[in-house]
């Protein structure tokens, strides 16, 4: 296709110039539109929870500003401890996720054995109740006496790791799977071998088509690492809970809600962008 | 009055203009040919008369209305026209029947059985009604292509855009597909096809058009486009495309 160069010298006619005027003002009209919905929303939700009957004893043990401000202080630093479990899980996941992948999509009878393993870890880890996990990983591990003594944040850190593994390793391998399986034949008829295809052709592929869903995955994992409270790790749940028995005001919980929320928004909203880039990607322009 | 009118349309992508101001009308019950080489507008401009693409100056009249105009009702007007796609585009989930259905049904809200029999008789009239439950990926290209046909015309719309549709078929399978598209000509249908097919233009063409980028640079009938061609681009294409 020849590069044509466009003509500097074409001016919108009357006519387009018109249907332009005509879509800013529909578009200004939308925006005004959700904008007025929007605050008669708000206003009708604020205004019948500010006159519930309960709203007074609410507002003082929810919503107590001194009581949050008093434990903001430990609930941020037990957020580093999460910060930094999620960190290494987030790379355990990525590693054990992968090798879950590829395990369950090895083929012949020989990697039977194999195969059978990695269903069965992630029908195991898929099944149980992450809670159950951290205190089988938490308590029991330890009982085996194997182990120096570890903070209980490592073996949280495990536990989640060990779970996420095997939903990562499932959305990985549905991404591999998706990969048209001309691919595969036009990578093995260029000599590339079996593992050479899967890390430079299928691999590659199969990512990008999940990625949004790995990305559900992370911002999922980046609220439960608040779990490893269980175990008794101060994080910011075990913070707060602290500063809750302390007071017996729940303001503290809603502050550490806060801050995880805070903590996931970044990532939802590029999961968002990226999803909606793909969309854009694959489909040809157009404006259906 | 003629059926579709197209008054100084243009398409721009970034700085490059596809479109670079296009006049055009088609009669009805008259099948015009767009010729040109890829890159030249023709699957463009098809767009822009389905409201896929958006112009960006100039209109298009269907019937007399202003399709451009940004208050139309862009579905209302689609179903209106029916279009047939190079790569067929049939829905891999639904069987041959429920392909060539859904949007009689759905959109155009006739009856489950008006429609399946209306279907029946045309895929049996082309030879396909052993077809009708089957799934797109069991038939060959030539039929799916058939299929994808009897879908756009079922509710017969009043202008039809062919774009390309034989270019992702084998040689063997693309008479069966002419052969269709010429008795449509025949039953009286309003056709504007994008077309490789030079001989299939010629015989089967009230009018060629041969397009240049972006721009109408010839046209007239058959005979004298391809016989007679006035502009040297039209003859350097032609050359190129008969002597292969």
């Amino acid at each position: 296709m020849s590069g044509r160069v466009a003509e500097a010298t074409w001016e919108p006619s009357a006519l387009e110039r018109n249907r332009r005027v005509f879509r800013a003002r529909a578009s200004r009209r939308s925006v005004a539109v959700a904008f007025i919905s929007t605050i008669v929303l708000a206003a009708v939700v604020s205004f019948s929870v500010v006159n519930s009957p309960g709203w007074d004893a609410v507002k003082d043990t929810f919503f107590n500003v001194d009581v949050g401000a008093k434990a903001f202080p430990r609930i941020l630093e037990g957020l580093w401890l999460n910060l930094r479990v999620l960190f290494f899980s987030a790379i355990g996941v990525a590693l054990l996720g992968s090798l879950l992948a590829i395990m369950r999509s090895l083929r012949g009878p020989v990697f039977f054995p194999i195969r059978a393993l990695a269903t069965g870890y992630t029908d195991l880890f898929r099944g149980m109740p992450l809670i159950i996990v951290l205190y089988l990983v938490g308590y029991g591990i330890p009982a085996l006496g194997l182990f120096p003594r570890l903070p209980a944040a490592v073996w949280g850190t495990i536990a989640i790791t060990v779970t996420y593994a095997a939903y990562v390793g499932e959305v990985i391998r549905a991404g591999m799977e998706a990969v048209h399986p001309s691919q595969r034949i036009a990578a093995r008829s260029l000599g590339l071998s079996h593992g050479q295809t899967l890390r430079l052709v299928v691999i590659p592929q199969g990512i990008r088509k999940v990625i949004p869903a790995l990305m559900n995955d992370f911002v999922s994992m980046q609220k439960d690492v608040g779990l490893i409270s269980v175990l008794g790790a101060v994080d910011a749940v075990r913070g707060a809970q602290i500063s809750v028995a302390q007071t017996f005001n729940f303001t503290p919980y809603v502050v550490a809600a806060l801050l995880f929320v805070l903590l996931a928004l970044p990532m939802i909203r590029l999961t968002d962008y990226l999803s909606a880039r793909l969309a854009r990607r694959e489909q040809n322009s157009g404006t259906v | 009055m003629s059926l579709l009118e197209l008054r100084g349309v243009r398409k721009r992508f970034g700085t490059h203009d596809v479109l670079q101001g296009v006049d055009l009308s088609v009669a009805k019950d008259e099948v015009v040919a767009l010729l040109g080489a890829s890159g030249s507008g023709k699957s463009t401009l098809l767009r822009a008369i389905n409201l896929v693409e958006r112009v960006d100056d100039g209109q298009i009249l269907l019937a007399g209305e202003d399709i451009t105009d940004p208050r139309i009702k862009a579905d209302a007007v689609r179903s209106r026209i029916g279009v047939v796609f190079q790569q067929f585009n049939l829905f891999p989930h639904l069987s041959v029947i429920d392909n060539v259905t859904l949007a009689a049904v759905k959109v155009h809200g006739w009856s489950r059985e008006e429609a399946r029999a209306k279907a029946s008789g045309l895929l049996s009239g082309i030879g396909l009604g052993d077809k009708v439950g089957q799934y797109p990926d069991r038939l060959s290209g030539g039929q799916q292509q058939r299929v994808a046909i009897v879908r756009a015309i079922l509710t017969e719309p009043e202008l039809l855009l062919l774009d390309e549709i034989t270019s992702a078929l084998d040689p063997m399978l693309v008479g069966e597909v002419l052969d269709l598209v010429r008795s449509l000509k025949d039953t009286g249908s309003t056709i504007l096809m994008a077309t490789h097919e030079m001989g299939f233009a010629r015989s089967v063409a009230d009018r060629v058009v041969f397009m240049y980028q972006g721009r109408i640079l010839e046209e007239g009938t058959p005979e004298q486009i391809f016989d007679n061609p006035r502009e040297t681009q039209t003859q350097e294409f032609l050359a190129r495309v008969t002597h292969r």
